[in-house]
């Protein structure tokens, strides 16, 4: 971050406010970077000589007379096969010391990947959690975020994900993360010896949060370069996206901007789409696949940063607490994949979509009979099946401390359904019945 | 000369530039950054301030850059050539481009301009003609593509000559037509035309009398959709409006389809991508793609080339209308598109009207849905634009701002519902809250007694009752429990489940039960209400259930079978069977 002998420096700045800062100032380009009293800043808005910045770290301590210096390009990372194994801060400069990585200088936040160059996703992503493989298949180049409370074991169950998924590169963008849960990662990675397939970027609680904002480019930058430029396949965690928004609204706020719905800017949807629509498949072989976290504040789904990112991303996961076997399970009913459609029945058997859908609805019966129950009312015969099964779907299926592969999945649900059920209740096609049902003659 | 102009400020992608000559309003102009070209349009002008929106990135743009203003609106090319192409918003050729990335200001011909047509002249010299009359014809896939006077000749023409057939290059000159003054203008096979101004080269615009089939269930029996009409699917995410709009797109009874991908994920538009080229289009036995033009703006595309992309998608729909062809524009998501006008009306420190959108959104939609329509042509044929859009409510709430105002332009409501979509229940069209207004039209109520049977409407108003009933008796059992109510409720609600499960309830990954005749779509309702009209003795409660359950088993074991099978008879004496059976005890 060294200064250029031959640049300007300006000394006289007019406005300061808690985020950004306003100077006079001529050839600057829109978005470009600059250092305001040793701080990293970005170019935001240009009107006639006025250049107002952001200041990245929050401008405490910054005064009328402190040095700005234009750098004369926008952030960037360098790129290279160096970045593996490396822990970076938000501006993609290494925490736990070591050297700078040597290589290409890509600008983040770049270009669009052209949708008729992609792709369809069509490869399956086993995790063993049968709430995703069973329920909800996720494929690479599909981009899906886990819609948790705080209290909830989120951070947990991606790791446990992304350690399964056989990702040849995780790349970590941390948003907000407490210093333990980055020591959680850091922990789990070191501990299953996959350090060097890791790359992290990470903004902990300890950083500014306007920092946040770079984390997630500066993960798909380096994301982009294993899958574009390797072929390989990466998988990208972000967490949490409801920080990230946050610090998105605070600079809005700053800036003057007439704020939509819970207080966001009216840009939410495209800048957060910016973001995931980095996840692809491409032609080459190498995708990038997102696993998000957005925290919700006491389930609520509506509020505009999980209704936002759900129009964005290809489904959505709930986990939450069974009381039945209290077990943590990935919520059948409000968990979905939208890609799935392109592996199940397809890569996996066949049966598995008439399966999938034939246990959730059976669930779905459960759930009927139990508030039968707390209502007081009688249950017939075929309720107290129901709740049987469901008792049983939970502990044996939807766990997410279960790892078995697909087809085990399958075969346990018929079992079931064979255990509780007639064919007609079941439903399914005939010829899966007659081909995998396992029901009493 | 053209007007040209220095940038003096910058925020996000609202630049303002102050001009050295006459400046149109909503006229296109290009900030010129080194060798690139990046396209804007004027939106705003206050004194020598003009506001120009990019339709790309500003970044490394600075105060002092030169801005070339280009004296036209924003224009879509028109010609032969458009079929199975995918377009972004602004009428570039994703696939001519080279690049893995779009790089900013990479502009590709909308058409090609070196291959040849076989041109076919239907017009005579001295035929008196007009805007949108056809000249001649060239076939485009399977399509008899008119050439037209273009749409912009204002006025009366003589034809002074018209090319004998052969092959011809689009910018070939295929007519001469002389003015009143008898000045000649030359005519090509390609022309343009703003795309915000619709194009109105037509006698007249009757209220439409037919329906359009799109295989649905739920949609063609229950609120049918008209040729020339305007629909609206709005839903919460994960209520199955992408799915739903692939079934209509691929099955609808019509001739040119135009998907306009506005601020979406760009794996639906892979999808598209991928499944059109081999789907074939029963109608015609070629590729559904063939009969498909795509303009794809996803969400990480520029924000402010959205709202380009609806207006190109339609007018490229006018266009093929002209030629008396039958049209179905699908817009996923307009919601996205007021998100664009939105931010926009932000940035210009417009005064907001009520959650930040801007004061015009309702007048914005509502001119825009009058685009569609069936019209009457100069020459008497007809052609129409059919044009359903989903809408993305926030928080799934369908009282906020686009659904209000789209519910005021849009005949068709299709809502659907997060409680049909958690439970399965696909397509989650929820039966009882969507209506469609031209059930209401003597025109369609007309044109329904003669292609499917007499009082056909009356029919499926008679259904929708049993639904309603069917609601209210669940209610009743769960207030009263099992126990507490009349058998007689239970009756009810089973008999409308049958009518959910059975025909509300699509499976759209299944081959067969995907798409649904409406000839299909007679006998399988005629056959529940008929099983719905019967009075019927059981045991207890569970009696009901265990029979109905064990009749929607089998009636969608009808549904997986083709249509006349051994199989969907086999299936169908079963039925006939089980209810003779329950009718006896």
């Amino acid at each position: 971050m060294g200064t250029k002998a031959f640049q300007k420096i300006y000394t006289k700045i007019e406005n300061i406010t808690k985020a950004t800062v306003t100077l006079r100032a001529t050839g600057v380009t829109n978005d470009e970077l600059a250092t305001v009293g040793g701080k990293l800043a970005q170019v935001v808005k240009l009107n006639g000589d006025q250049v107002t910045l952001q200041v990245f770290a929050g401008t405490e301590n910054i005064a009328t007379n402190s040095e700005v210096v234009f750098r004369g390009e926008p952030p960037t990372l360098r790129v290279s096969d160096e970045l593996a194994g490396r822990f970076f801060n938000a501006y993609g400069d290494p925490i736990y010391g070591g050297p700078s990585v040597e290589g290409e200088v890509r600008e983040i936040g770049g270009p669009t990947v052209n949708p008729y160059k992609r792709i369809q996703p069509s490869e399956l992503i086993a995790t063993g959690i049968a709430g995703i493989d069973l329920n909800n298949t996720i494929v690479t180049g599909q981009k899906i975020p886990f819609f948790a409370d705080p209290d909830q074991p989120y951070n947990q169950v991606m790791a446990m994900v992304a350690l399964r998924a056989k990702a040849d590169k995780i790349i970590l963008g941390g948003m907000g993360l407490t210093n333990d849960d980055f020591l959680f990662f850091k922990n789990i990675f070191e501990n299953a010896g996959a350090l060097d397939r890791i790359v992290s970027f990470v903004n902990t609680t300890e950083n500014p949060p306007v920092e946040r904002l770079l984390v997630p480019d500066m993960a798909l930058t380096a994301a982009e370069y294993f899958a574009v430029d390797k072929g390989e396949k990466v998988l990208v965690l972000l967490t949490d996206m409801t920080l990230y928004s946050d610090a998105l609204a605070i600079v809005s706020n700053r800036m003057d901007q007439i704020p939509s719905k819970d207080s966001m800017p009216g840009s939410l949807y495209s800048d957060l789409a910016k973001i995931y629509e980095k996840a692809v498949q491409l032609p080459n072989g190498g995708s990038i696949t997102i696993i998000a976290v957005t925290t919700l504040s006491g389930g609520d789904i509506t509020h505009a940063v999980p209704d936002n990112t759900g129009y964005i991303t290809e489904g959505q996961l709930f986990l939450r607490t069974d009381s039945d076997t209290g077990k943590v399970i990935v919520d059948p009913f409000r968990s979905l994949s939208r890609l799935k459609q392109l592996v199940i029945g397809k890569k996996t058997r066949e049966d598995h979509p008439q399966v999938m859908n034939a246990a959730v609805r059976l669930y779905a019966d459960a759930a009927n009979a139990k508030t039968k129950l707390e209502n007081g009312f009688d249950l017939t015969d075929y309720d107290e099946r129901a709740l049987a099964f469901a008792k049983d779907y939970s502990e044996k299926l939807l766990a997410i401390d279960v790892n078995i592969d697909i087809e085990e999945m399958l075969n346990e649900a018929w079992y079931l359904f064979g255990k509780y059920f007639t064919p007609a209740e079941v439903a399914i096609k005939d010829e899966f019945v007659q081909r995998y049902g396992r029901f009493r003659a | 000369m053209k007007t040209t102009g220095q940038i003096t400020g910058i925020t996000a992608n609202l630049v303002t530039v102050k001009a050295n000559g006459p400046v149109g309003q909503n006229e296109i102009c290009h900030v010129l950054l080194g060798d690139l070209r990046v396209m804007a349009e004027v939106i705003k002008v206050i004194g020598e301030k003009v506001y120009i929106q990019v339709f790309d990135s500003t970044r490394g743009m600075k105060v002092g850059d030169n801005v070339e203003f280009e004296g036209h609106l924003l224009e879509v090319t028109l010609g032969p050539g458009i079929l199975s192409r995918n377009y972004d918003g602004m009428q570039n050729d994703l696939a001519e481009m080279d690049d893995l990335f779009i790089t900013r200001g990479s502009a590709t011909a909308p058409l090609d301009f070196e291959s040849k047509w076989d041109f076919f002249p239907l017009a005579q010299i001295g035929d008196k003609v007009g805007a949108g009359d056809w000249l001649g014809e060239v076939t485009e896939k399977w399509i008899r593509h008119k050439i037209m006077v273009p749409f912009a000749m204002k006025g009366a023409y003589t034809v002074k000559s018209v090319v004998k057939e052969g092959n011809y290059k689009i910018t070939d000159t295929v007519a001469v037509l002389a003015d009143v003054q008898g000045k000649e203008h030359n005519v090509t096979m390609v022309q343009k035309w703003p795309a915000k101004l619709a194009i109105g080269a037509y006698k007249e615009k009757p209220r439409p009398y037919r329906i359009m089939e799109t295989g649905v269930r739920a949609i063609d029996t229950f609120n049918p959709i008209a040729d020339g009409g305007t629909g609206f699917i709005p839903g919460p995410f994960g209520a199955g409006k992408t799915v739903l709009q692939h079934a209509i797109s691929k099955q609808a009874d019509a001739d040119v389809i135009i998907m306009i991908a506005c601020g979406e994920r760009a794996n639906e538009v892979v999808e598209i991508f991928a499944e059109f080229p081999h789907l074939d289009d029963p109608r015609t036995g070629y590729k559904l793609m063939e009969r498909t033009t795509i303009i794809c703006n996803t969400s990480n595309m520029p924000v402010a080339a959205r709202e380009a992309s609806v207006y190109t998608g339609m007018t490229l729909g006018e266009y093929y209308r002209a030629m008396g062809l039958k049209v179905l524009i699908l817009a996923d998501s307009t919601s996205r598109w007021a998100q664009a006008l939105r931010e926009m009306s932000n940035r210009l420190e417009e005064l907001p009207g009520q959650d930040a959108f801007p004061m015009d959104l309702p007048a914005i939609i509502s001119n825009f849905y009058a685009r569609a329509g069936h019209v009457h042509l100069n020459n008497g044929a007809t052609g129409s634009v059919t044009f359903i859009g989903t809408v993305s409510p926030a928080g799934g709430n369908l009282k906020e701002p686009v659904t209000e105002s789209t519910k005021k332009a849009a005949r068709c409501f299709y809502a659907l519902s997060q409680q049909r979509a958690d439970s399965k229940r696909y397509p989650a069209i929820d039966p009882l809250d969507s209506y469609s207004k031209y059930l209401e039209y003597p025109e369609i109520r007309n044109f329904l007694d003669e292609t499917v049977e007499p009082d056909w409407v009356d029919t499926v108003l008679r259904g929708k009752t049993l639904v309603l009933r069917g609601k209210e008796a669940y209610e009743q059992i769960n207030i009263l429990g099992d126990d507490g109510v009349p058998i007689d409720y239970h009756d009810r609600y089973w008999k409308s489940e049958l009518i959910d499960f059975v025909f509300l309830q699509q499976d759209a990954f299944d081959a067969i039960d995907a798409n649904t005749s409406i000839e299909r779509q007679r006998f399988m309702f005629k056959m529940i209400l008929a099983i719905c009209d019967r009075r019927f003795a059981y045991a207890g409660f569970e009696d009901c259930s265990v029979f109905f359950k064990g009749l929607i088993n089998l009636f969608k074991q009808m549904n997986y079978s083709a249509f006349e099978s051994e199989k969907y008879y086999d299936y169908k004496r079963q039925i006939d069977e089980m209810v003779a059976a329950q009718e006896a005890k």
